[in-house]
């Protein structure tokens, strides 16, 4: 990498930093307080057509002071972490604590909850690459691509590593860093036929770049993807099973976790209200988080109240088994923290799985969805309405590509009509699951 | 303000400009920014959560035929621009080496007033017209169980300083108010909301009554979500109304007429200048000179003053979207488009205010010309894939159209339909142009920028609705 960085060296300048913006917070006034530091630091190389297109080094770095005074709450936030920066922070913060409200439900998490099991989860492994190196495999991944034959034009591929260092302090003496890294390296390719273009692409990312899958096969991953939706049709107007791509089944279990949340909970912005301990989905059907996970995309020991993460399992068996919870939300909901501020780590689906091709056939007749599109999801009702392009299927077997049509329903009724789950797990992110089988879908297109 | 407090003069900017024109590049340029970011949340009747932030530093990019080397600090320093500049133009390492052309500052004619947002309204103000939206929203309906409410500004400070010479300044404000309420009757639950603002101050946003308007707005549209019925699915006439619906056009066309997809020929508007795109009578426009506008741009971020850009004429295709690199590609004008969100992101063509022109026809007489379609009023957002030219946009207020007259309110559908094709069903374009009330975003890269939007009520002869009554 063409800056160095020494990840220890940053760690210990921005715990020493966060301990001094807490100091500073509790003599000037301040009867809690808060730090959350970062520095991340990284390099992507785009190529398109066989040459460079864009080099861009990047180094961002902040700091955010959170302070209490009483029941009332004042932030303030800063991309200089210097010393007289840190003060105008801590000093803006107490500023604004003066015209806050008083809320009873604000302040630090309980003190005998702060996370004492801190053990390193092996998500830091730096990637020494050069620019040189990184165009390198940034070119043989999108050449595999242009290889495939009907690829017809190229919007590159781009590889990127970067690491970073983040703290978390607060004036009950908590202190976390975690070090971490992450690469990746994704392609983007263009088929034409008589009826237009079409475009698709396929990446690969990891903590480690051991991990990375081989650039020329994500190049000629995204060509395949790219190829399969040439000659689309419109499907017919009616109620079909819907059939997710593991990427999109992810982005399902990111809505029910929005709607787990505690701080659309205690908004009534949720359309799980009150629905703690009922059945949501099919008894074999269960959710877990595994925070502590070795290498994983989201592992960290501690959350962002410093509270110690744990294996919750917020569907069991079909039932709604927890919330999501941070201190504030816990406190507004008069419940207990799940160690959730800042969201989940590690979302596993404990269910049985079966492969794509037998959903296909359970499927029948139906959509098999490898795209969606926009934001028709409004999570106060469940109400789901969402763009989409994919595959029509018949008899048990794909016959062609279509496009330009919606699905829609409720989520909480797909959620009961979920019949099947796929054994190819995506794991690129922090969720990992398969293939979802929907059943009972509005499908409108001609 | 931008430079001394990093020690640094006029002169120290050429010294950096020089860092970044190595060997082998064409044009450089150094962008600097400072950013004062203030918002305040009330929930529950109480201002319970507000917060500042502040950002700044400079970010570096040099370029080479159709390569960028690009790199930042958030620092703003002479160390820093030296760093940053050596490390942009390393994107090439041979080639000769060209000297930046001396001064010359652009001269604009502002779109709005220079000034800090923020100043003007004490905090005491800020939070009673938090609580004043509170009370307006929680005293319109019984209904009304939940009224969250937020102001925000940022005071934005940018320099330019590129090597053809340019050297532009911006000061821009821009400021919003928002708020969103749940309203709960027999068991069901539905939210309603409602903003705007533009580049002006808080005091202003105060003084034009927003905390009530938009208070009575968002539970007006939380009450009629409370009513709405299952929406169609299925190809029908679609009926847009004026104003912020003008997201159609930023998604179905804007997109796909930014020059870099347009050069790169990934659009599916791509090689069709000249050509019909539209039907007769459609005019589409980007335009940055508005005045205040949320998408308006005195000077874009390449220092090129803010334009009028026709695109769409009569339904003719005429022009793109334009930011240096492209246009000097395509052997065209940059046309003041280039935008960046912040000094940490590398700056592409973007959209600052789209608009339809407005035509002939009675709003009144378009609802009364569709049998059985839809009228869609709101929109909560929209994407597209520039490549197939699909498209997709959300509505979040909608009613029936039955037999000419407007009937009950639908649960939010999604619209979806191609670009250039759903631009040829435009058959009657209304004569009551309007423009959003200042709250659009726009994601593209992962650059998140302010835009404006904006149209007459119009229909569409046929587009796809998605909702669960086929």
């Amino acid at each position: 990498m063409a800056q160095a960085f020494d990840a220890r060296a940053q760690q210990e300048r921005l715990v020493s930093r966060a301990q001094q913006a807490l100091a500073l917070a509790v003599s000037q006034g301040a009867d809690a307080a808060e730090v959350g530091a970062s520095v991340d630091q990284g390099v992507e190389v785009s190529v398109r057509l066989g040459e460079v297109e864009t080099v861009e080094l990047s180094r961002d770095q902040g700091i955010a002071v959170t302070v209490y005074v009483g029941q009332r709450k004042g932030s303030a936030s800063s991309t200089d972490a210097g010393e007289d920066s840190i003060r105008a922070t801590v000093e803006r913060a107490l500023s604004i604590a003066r015209y806050t409200g008083e809320d009873a439900a604000s302040g630090l998490a309980d003190a005998d909850l702060m996370a004492r099991d801190v053990p390193d989860l092996d998500v830091h492994h730096p990637w020494a690459l050069s620019t040189e190196e990184a165009t390198t495999l940034a070119l043989e991944c999108e050449q595999a691509g242009r290889d495939v034959a009907g690829i017809t034009q190229s919007e590159g591929a781009t590889l990127s590593t970067g690491e970073g260092v983040r703290v978390y302090a607060n004036s009950h003496g908590f202190v976390g860093s975690q070090k971490g890294s992450h690469h990746g390296l994704s392609c983007l390719l263009i088929a034409e036929d008589g009826q237009g273009m079409q475009r698709d692409f396929d990446y690969t990312s990891a903590r480690d770049p051991e991990a990375l899958r081989a650039p020329a096969e994500v190049g000629r991953e995204a060509a395949r993807r790219t190829l399969r939706r040439l000659g689309a049709r419109r499907p017919a107007t009616g109620t079909f099973p819907v059939l997710f791509d593991p990427s999109l089944a992810g982005g399902l279990v990111g809505h029910l976790m929005g709607a787990l949340a505690g701080g659309a909970l205690y908004r009534q912005a949720s359309f799980l209200c009150e629905r703690l301990n009922t059945p949501l989905f099919p008894q074999w059907f269960s959710l877990e988080e595994r925070p502590m996970e070795r290498g994983a995309m989201a592992s960290s020991p501690f959350d962002g109240d410093g509270v110690q993460t744990r294996n919750n399992r917020f569907i069991n068996r079909g039932t709604i088994a927890s919330y999501m919870l941070s201190a504030y939300s816990a406190r507004r909901l008069e419940m207990e923290t799940t160690g959730n501020a800042g969201g989940a780590r590690n979302l596993r689906i404990d269910a049985p799985q079966e492969p794509v091709e037998a959903l296909l056939q359970r499927m029948d007749r139906g959509v098999w969805v490898t795209e969606l599109m926009g934001q028709g999801v409004n999570g106060v009702t469940g109400d789901y309405s969402r763009g989409a392009s994919g595959f029509w299927v018949e008899n048990g077997k794909v016959q062609y590509p279509v496009e330009e049509f919606t699905i829609a329903g409720n989520l909480e009724q797909m959620f009961a009509n979920l019949i099947g789950i796929g054994d190819d797990l995506d794991t690129r992110g922090s969720i990992h699951t398969g293939s979802w089988l929907i059943d009972g879908m509005t499908v409108a297109g001609d | 303000m931008l430079l001394t407090p990093g020690g640094l003069d006029m002169d120290s900017l050429d010294t950096g400009l020089s860092h970044a024109m190595g060997a082998g590049i064409d044009y450089a340029d150094l962008y600097f920014q400072r950013t004062w970011q203030e918002g305040w949340i009330l929930e529950d009747g109480e201002v319970k959560d507000a917060s500042y932030n502040i950002d700044g530093g400079v970010g570096v990019r040099a370029l080479s035929g159709e390569k960028t080397g690009f790199a930042y600090s958030n620092q703003i320093s002479a160390d820093a621009l030296a760093d940053t500049g050596k490390t942009a133009a390393g994107i090439v390492r041979s080639g000769t080496r060209r000297h930046g052309q001396a001064v010359s500052p652009v001269s604009v004619a502002a779109s709005y007033a220079g000034i800090d947002p923020l100043n003007g309204l004490s905090a005491e103000d800020k939070v009673a017209m938090l609580k004043l939206a509170d009370r307006v929203a929680r005293s319109a309906d019984s209904r009304v169980s939940q009224v969250s409410a937020s102001l925000s500004g940022t005071h934005e400070v940018v320099l330019v300083r590129a090597s053809d010479g340019t050297l532009a300044a911006d000061i821009r404000p821009l400021v919003r108010f928002n708020v969103s309420v749940i309203a709960v009757h027999n068991g069901r639950r539905e939210r309603g909301s409602a903003g705007g603002g533009g580049r002006y101050s808080m005091a202003q946003l105060r003084d034009a009554g927003v905390a009530e308007r938009y208070a009575r707005e968002a539970v007006r549209q939380a009450l009629v979500n409370l009513e709405a019925v299952d929406a169609p699915a299925g190809q029908m006439p679609v009926v847009l109304g004026a104003g912020w619906p003008g997201i159609l056009l930023h998604e179905a066309v804007g997109h796909g007429l930014e020059g870099d997809f347009n050069r790169k020929g990934s659009s599916a508007f791509a090689g069709r200048m000249g050509q019909q795109v539209a039907s007769k009578g459609v005019t589409v426009v980007d335009d940055a000179t508005l005045a205040d506008r949320r998408g308006s741009l005195s000077v874009d971020d390449e220092g090129t003053p803010g334009q009028r850009t026709p695109l769409i004429e009569d339904g003719i295709l005429t022009g793109y979207m334009q930011d240096k690199l492209n246009a000097r590609l395509m052997g065209m004008a940059p046309t003041g488009n280039a935008r960046r969100e912040s000094y940490a992101h590398m700056p592409m063509p973007r959209m600052t205010n789209t608009l339809m022109m407005p035509g002939q026809d009675e709003p009144d007489d378009i609802i009364k010309s569709v049998r059985r379609g839809l009228y869609a009023v709101s929109f909560g957002g929209g994407q597209v894939d520039i490549t197939s030219g699909k498209f997709v946009f959300s509505a979040s207020e909608a009613y029936l159209i039955e037999d000419g007259v407007i009937t009950a309110p639908v649960k939010g559908a999604t619209l979806i339909g191609n670009g250039p094709e759903a631009m040829g069903q435009v058959s009657m374009i209304g004569h009551d142009m309007d423009v959003d009330p200042g709250i659009g975003v726009c994601g593209k890269e992962g650059q998140g920028v302010p835009v404006g939007v904006g149209q007459p009520t119009m229909k569409l002869d046929e587009l796809t609705v998605g909702g669960t009554q086929s």
